[in-house]
């Protein structure tokens, strides 16, 4: 018998993909891979613009009309997710396999309906009835069950919320709503994108130990993408860090945060306040993603790069257990 | 929402004010001296200075206002030259024949407009959004008039399918007027035929008033749905799992609706000023006929009573739309 690691629920692999724009084809990911892990809270991290909310997209079917998917694969358990029809996405993936946490939870819901009318949507679009109910606490009713939700995500006064309207709650109670509404029909997967940005600091935090609960007590993979490593460290068992579409490292938080092994991942950490007393920076910008550089879209930035990086992008190499790193100075051969 | 509507109510004082105000002056700047035509083409100066003391032409412009401003709180517009009855009752009887014609225009209007508008830009830039906007330029530039004949040519004079003019079939016993909607007043006297008759009566006509109103319904439909379709909601709906069907014809066409409510309030009022044309080529019993007749006679009196109802008519309607505006979306609600 082998020690591998859990099968993972949810797989990107090698995507590629590009968005056709009026000044030409922008190659948003290239080759982004990440791995999620039955049960766990998994990291993606970098800066914006690198593409995590696309690869959210992606995986939920949801990408800009003028999008193109240049190679790769989406995998949910056995199946791949880049065959399915647009109705078949709706119907089995979106909402119902996974659920959705979106960045800001001022916009995300319609001003002009009920609380109630916007949770009972995802419901009623994956087939459950009024009368349905989802769980034995729900007292048999769609209604108990959001009521349920409601106290799930720790929302006073459930029964009442659920008659109001969006604006008469403040920035983190529409955050709960949106948790909820991502949970209503019991998914086993969550994708969050950066669900805590548009919060101010103290709800930050409440909403991030809501989510860690959540996802422990209900057995939850989460996919968790956000700029901020801090926020990486206190909720994510793992992390796979992007740079311009690319996906330079991954591995268990702890291990990548104590030994980071990407350049990239070295400077962005050391760019963290919490780590450094000044903000260290890195030198350069971010790549256009119209002329994204050749090979590893971070050689013209990094400290280390070799003549080769920018020949051809580096193979991503094992460098322990469970950990990947793509840079030629782990032996990750351009190809 | 009562306190809404109340505080609603007070705003249109200043505006109906104004409209009085403004007849008032209409009527002061008449070209030919009001008196003169009053007392007829082969009157002596005596008798037009006798006309004038009679009718308070010679008092303080302030006092005559005063005088004016009575009257019409007493529903006192005076009386037709023309038909020698108070315009007052001359409009009580033909407005519901606008109202009737008016509304199902606009009805008509929205329900081809909106779902035309919501498909142009959801097919954003297809052929059907292209052939759209061709028509509707078109609906906005065809004078009502010359579309009326044509309407008239085809399914009067030709395939003999639809009424030529009138409300209704002469020799077809009117219901009892309880609204003075035909159509209203003939479902509740159960007269079926009656029904048919002023519905076959009103088709060409309102079709004909629609036209511009479609036209411009569909416009500012296409261009609020294109607007909502861009907002994060939308996105989310459609991460979310949402139906696509529930998320155009439910969730982006509840808000686009919320800002064309005030467009088809406004819709409403300009309607009600084409209704003049159209009625007038129809025979349609309404103010609009009622006005050209009153402008061709100089009979003023009656000019200016159609010009305050249409006034007040807009000021009615602003407040129904405020109303549906604050019901469709809380917000308004609350700010006001």
């Amino acid at each position: 018998m082998t020690l591998d690691p859990p099968p993972a629920v949810l797989e990107v692999e090698e995507l590629s993909l590009a968005i056709d724009t009026d000044e030409g084809r922008a190659g948003i990911l290239d080759r982004a891979s990440v791995k999620l892990a039955a049960g766990s809270i998994h990291g993606v991290v970098g800066e914006s613009g690198c593409g995590k909310s696309t690869l959210l997209k992606a995986i939920l079917g949801v990408l800009p009309k003028r999008s193109r998917i240049l190679g790769g694969d989406i995998r949910l358990g056995q199946r791949s997710l880049l065959g399915l029809s647009p109705e078949a996405m709706q119907r089995e993936v979106r909402g119902r396999a996974i659920g959705f946490i979106p960045q800001d939870p001022f916009q995300a819901l319609n001003p002009v309906f009920r609380v109630d009318t916007q949770l009972m949507e995802p419901l009623a679009a994956h087939g459950f009835r009024p009368d349905d109910g989802l769980a034995p606490e729900d007292g048999g009713s769609m209604r108990g069950h959001l009521v349920s939700l409601l106290k799930a995500v720790q929302l006073p006064d459930a029964e009442q919320a659920l008659r109001r309207y969006p604006h008469q709650f403040s920035g983190g109670q529409r955050q709960r709503l949106l948790i909820a509404a991502a949970l209503a029909c019991a998914p086993r997967i969550v994708l969050a994108d950066e669900p805590t940005t548009a919060l101010d600091v103290t709800t930050q935090l409440q909403i991030l130990k809501l989510l860690h609960n959540l996802a422990r007590q209900r057995r939850l993979s989460m996919i968790f993408v956000t700029h901020d490593f801090g926020v990486v460290a206190q909720l994510c068992d793992e992390v796979t860090v992007m740079y311009a579409g690319q996906t330079v490292e991954s591995g268990p938080v702890r291990d990548v945060l104590d030994s980071p092994r990407h350049p990239y991942t070295r400077l962005l950490l050391a760019c963290h306040p919490a780590r450094q007393g000044e903000l260290a920076g890195i030198p350069g910008s971010v790549p256009s993603a119209l002329q994204p550089p050749s090979g590893c879209r971070f050689h013209p930035r990094c400290p280390q790069a070799r003549l080769q990086c920018g020949a051809a992008p580096p193979s991503r190499v094992q460098v322990g257990a469970g950990r990947e790193v793509a840079c030629v100075l782990y032996g990750g051969a351009a190809e | 929402m009562g306190r809404f509507i109340l505080r609603r109510m007070l705003f249109v004082v200043p505006s109906l004010l104004g409209l009085l105000v403004l007849t008032f002056v209409m009527l002061r700047v008449l070209p030919n001296d009001p008196s003169a035509a009053l007392a007829g083409e082969n009157a002596t100066p005596a008798q037009i200075a006798a006309v004038r003391t009679a009718y308070g032409f010679d008092q303080p412009i302030w006092k005559q206002f005063a005088v004016y401003l009575k009257q019409v709180v007493h529903a006192d517009l005076g009386t037709s030259i023309v038909t020698g009855r108070p315009v007052v009752a001359d409009i009580a009887l033909r407005l519901p024949a606008t109202i009737e014609l008016t509304f199902c225009a606009l009805l008509f209007a929205s329900a081809m407009g909106i779902p035309i508008g919501t498909l142009a830009a959801v097919w954003h830039n297809s052929v059907f959004d292209h052939a759209m906007r061709i028509v509707t330029v078109g609906g906005l530039a065809i004078a009502a008039f010359w579309f009326a004949i044509i309407l008239q040519l085809v399914f009067s004079m030709s395939l003999d399918w639809l009424p030529l003019r009138g409300r209704i079939s002469v020799g077809m016993p009117e219901p009892a007027p309880v609204t003075r909607l035909l159509l209203v007043d003939s479902l509740l006297a159960g007269r079926l035929g009656v029904f048919r008759d002023a519905l076959l009566h009103l088709v060409m006509p309102a079709l004909t008033l629609s036209l511009g109103g479609l036209a411009s319904i569909a416009r500012f439909t296409r261009a609020g749905v294109l607007d909502t379709l861009q907002k994060d909601f939308v996105g989310y709906a459609e991460a979310a799992g949402y139906r696509r069907s529930r998320i155009i014809w439910v969730y982006v066409l509840r808000n686009s609706v919320v800002a064309a409510t005030t467009q088809i309030g406004l819709l409403f009022g300009a309607l009600i000023s084409s209704a003049v044309a159209v009625e007038s080529i129809f025979d349609w019993p309404g103010i609009g006929s009622y006005a050209v007749k009153a402008i061709l006679t100089s009979d003023y009196k009656a000019i200016l009573a159609v010009t305050l109802v249409v006034g007040v008519i807009y000021a009615i309607v602003n407040i129904v739309v405020d109303i549906v505006h604050a019901l469709l979306d809380p917000r308004v609600a609350e700010s006001l």
